[in-house]
């Protein structure tokens, strides 16, 4: 079984942003929900680095594990899913991810969030709406996956800078680009999120 | 206080203008030339410099500018680990306690029984001051309770769907009751002020053994000490929650992701505490003590209860009737 990943190759990535753009149309997310975004470190300095970042679908997903409705939870391949019908928008899961991830449409007052929304890696939603349908669209987003399609960020980046797909062989395309060219900066975030770094 | 603040101002600047640059030092060659290869960024050195990846970023949230934080996974194991366990172990060990103590000493009786005669212990408004935040305190310690050991306790009964709509409905009961409470823990921290300084005669009860001791009873005024525990370590507490609240309450206005996750921890802890500690006051007000509910019920106390444990305070309480009778009396 595949085990579905993210990874950014940083020495890629020239800060162009349409990978948040079509993360944007492609889901129809509202505004003010960022599910994927771009943070540029040292800008203007030696070693600036551009990382575009959105869930990374982590292996014991911290959020999952915090979420004290339990509506987080991991598909057999690896994907982070959760259930609108079951968060109850307290804001935990922010705490917990790594990335920045969890994103909440601001309702009512104080700072009361509503139903959390993040990248679902264009794989619909974790709740009980049909695989494709309307509804799951409206809720949750594009389900490329379902169609055998990766996430449209990825698919559509204009240097390969971010792939997608089993995190085997998109580590080994960054192994092969790293031996290349003679360096790399990292995978970003993967200690973090899958526990295994990269070795070149 | 503007002199204050400007030294304030420099300080900070100071602090901030000393602070490590993130940026990784240009790495030369060995003609002399910057080397962009070698000056690469690495996730790997900046996590070492820092506990977060921050970098610039085009959307005005100034969250998203934090790249990465992996301490969201220690607050993960804070969280579901050492709370849950630590939690469970001091409320369940705290009612455990409380069992013991009521199979060791039981009912604490009157000794004298009752007398028939009552005198007032707690006016109208000191007693609604008290339910107001003994009421709020349950229904915040329950619903705040439910965060954490709800999925643990409830979710396997109900089922996710209901699990879900009660929690729904605890958070945003949790959020609104947090005012009454700090209302009343503010009412009774004014009201219970002057009575609950530390005096002479707690040195005194302590040496008799204060209320541990069955059949002894030592002198105390209006709050014997061990009241008086309750009454600073609750103002402590209650402090600490409302503070920590008041930031969760408010998420990210003014702080960062670090200081959330602080404020999640803080409160946490203090709220376990607090519940131990208000466990212990409810059994000495209820089953532990016999006359003590009335205090807080009626208002009015048994005069043999007020003689065994409040000797002081009602010895000046009937001084002051007595005064007050005579001077209301016309004289002949």
């Amino acid at each position: 079984m595949a085990r579905m990943k993210f990874l950014c190759d940083a020495d890629r990535c020239i800060d162009c942003n349409a990978c948040a753009t079509a993360c944007k149309n492609e889901n129809e997310v509202p505004w003010g929900i960022n599910r994927r975004r771009v943070v540029t470190i040292n800008d203007g300095k030696p070693g600036e680095r551009s990382v575009s970042m959105a869930c990374m679908h982590c292996t014991d997903a911290p959020c999952a594990a915090v979420c004290p409705v339990e509506c987080i939870y991991p598909t057999e391949d690896g994907i982070v899913l959760h259930s609108k019908d079951l968060c109850i928008g307290c804001g935990y899961c922010f705490y917990a991810c790594p990335f920045g991830a969890p994103q909440y449409p601001k309702v009512g007052n104080f700072g009361s969030r509503g139903k959390m929304d993040k990248c679902t890696y264009c794989a619909g939603g974790g709740g009980t709406e049909a695989a494709g349908s309307i509804e799951e669209f409206e809720k949750y987003g594009s389900n490329r996956f379902g169609e055998g399609k990766l996430p449209l960020c990825a698919e559509m980046c204009s240097t390969k800078s971010l792939l997608a797909g089993d995190g085997d062989i998109i580590a080994q395309i960054y192994k092969e680009r790293v031996l290349k060219r003679g360096y790399g900066s990292g995978a970003w975030g993967w200690m973090t999120a899958y526990h295994e770094g990269i070795e070149v | 206080m503007r002199l204050l603040a400007r030294v304030f101002i420099f300080a900070v600047t100071l602090i901030l203008l000393s602070a490590p640059d993130a940026v990784l030092a240009q790495t030369l060659g060995p003609d002399g030339a910057p080397n962009p290869t070698a000056s690469v960024t690495s996730e790997r050195k900046l996590l070492q410099q820092g506990p977060r990846i921050e970098g610039g970023i085009d959307i005005p949230d100034t969250r998203a500018h934090v790249l990465m934080q992996p301490a969201g996974r220690s607050w993960d194991y804070f969280h579901e680990v050492l709370l849950r366990r630590g939690g469970a172990i001091i409320i369940l060990g705290t009612i455990g306690l409380l069992a013991v103590a009521y199979l060791i000493l039981g009912r604490l009786r009157i000794e004298g029984g009752r007398s028939g005669q009552t005198v007032l212990r707690f006016k109208a408004f000191e007693r609604f001051s008290h339910w107001l935040t003994a009421v709020s305190f349950v229904v915040l310690g329950l619903t705040g309770l439910n965060i954490t050991f709800g999925k643990v306790v409830l979710l396997p009964l109900i089922g996710p769907a209901a699990f879900s709509d009660v929690s729904q409905a605890a958070k945003v009961v949790h959020n609104f009751t947090s005012f009454a409470f700090m209302l009343g823990l503010f009412l009774i921290v004014v009201l219970f002020f002057r009575d609950n300084f530390p005096a002479r005669v707690d040195i005194e009860w302590v040496r008799q053994g204060g209320g541990f001791i069955k059949h002894k009873h030592a002198p105390a005024g209006r709050f014997n000490l061990g009241e008086k525990l309750v009454y600073w370590l609750s103002l402590a507490a209650g402090v600490g929650v409302s503070l920590s609240g008041l930031l969760l309450l408010f998420p990210f206005q003014g702080t960062n992701i670090a200081e959330m996750q602080l404020a999640q921890i803080v409160h946490a802890v203090v709220a376990v505490l607090f519940v131990a500690l208000i466990l212990g006051h409810i059994y000495i007000g209820t089953v532990g003590m016999e006359g003590a509910f009335e205090a807080m019920g009626t208002g009015e106390v048994d005069v043999n209860w007020a003689r065994e444990h409040h000797d002081r305070w009602l010895a000046q309480k009937l001084a002051e009737e007595r005064q007050a009778s005579t001077a209301a009396t016309p004289a002949e």
